[in-house]
């Protein structure tokens, strides 16, 4: 089939087309935090990367020039772990967390809580959450992309999205109304070694 | 479906402190050294397919 659709393809001679693949290399760094967010453990989400790099790569040919190639790559990553995850059924299934929360018990400092307790808090979200949390709240993308990456309806990203950060704020022991971390901790963010966010 | 707008208010300040510290999460991690093994990686299907 790829095959075809290649030779189909007008001939390029007179202006050559970039490799679109070339661009893989930009992206090699939110590739890596992304699955990084979602495995919680650097060699797994090293292999991830890896993996979707692979992918990418010899399917080429079902990227169209013009879109995002940083969703392509986000939906290939997504979807080889959630694959990968089906097949080896590592993690237990906690949707809202509870089992990983029985694990930690979190400091109830309310409304200043340093960085570190956000990320374990983070941490302990399902993987579910953490995604759409990472793909809406930290990679800037639009509910729409999002919807399409994780191939579900835009409103379920919406209603996903605000039980993430319901949950989160839970985690915390906030309320709602009340500050995450104080204007002192916000100005000296809390110093974190590579691999600390892991747990 | 209209909320109650000291609940957005409430709502939205939450959720733009949660999205700091979530970017904050992120960047940390972008801002690492990315291991050379995908570059190599990527240079080596380049190179597998120059040969074929």
């Amino acid at each position: 089939m790829g095959a075809s659709e290649l030779a189909d393809r007008p001939a390029t001679g007179a202006s050559p087309v970039p490799d679109p693949r070339d661009e893989i290399t930009d992206f090699l760094s939110p590739m890596r935090a992304f699955a990084i967010s979602l495995t919680r453990n650097m060699s797994s989400a090293d292999d991830l990367v890896q993996d979707t790099i692979v992918k990418a790569w010899s399917n080429i040919d079902k990227f169209q020039p013009g879109t995002n190639m940083q969703a392509w790559l986000f939906t290939i990553l997504r979807n080889t772990f959630y694959s990968d995850r089906r097949k080896h059924r590592r993690e237990v299934p906690d949707p809202d967390g509870i089992h990983a929360a029985a694990l930690f018990e979190m400091p109830a400092h309310h409304g200043r809580l340093a960085f570190n307790d956000f990320k374990l808090a983070f941490d302990q979200l399902s993987v579910e959450h953490r995604e759409v949390l990472i793909l809406v709240g930290a990679s800037g993308f639009s509910t729409e992309q999002t919807a399409e990456m994780i191939g579900v309806a835009v409103g379920t990203v919406k209603s996903r999205t605000s039980r993430a950060r319901k949950r989160l704020a839970e985690l915390m022991g906030l309320e709602g109304e009340e500050d995450i971390m104080g204007p002192g901790e916000r100005t000296t963010p809390a110093v974190t070694k590579p691999g600390q966010f892991v747990v | 479906m209209q909320q109650q707008m000291g609940d957005d208010q409430k709502k939205s300040r939450l959720t733009e402190q949660i999205d700091e510290n979530l970017k904050r999460v992120y960047d940390e991690i972008l801002k690492e050294q990315v291991p050379d093994r995908f570059k190599d990686l990527l240079a080596q299907l380049k190179e597998k397919e120059r040969r074929h």
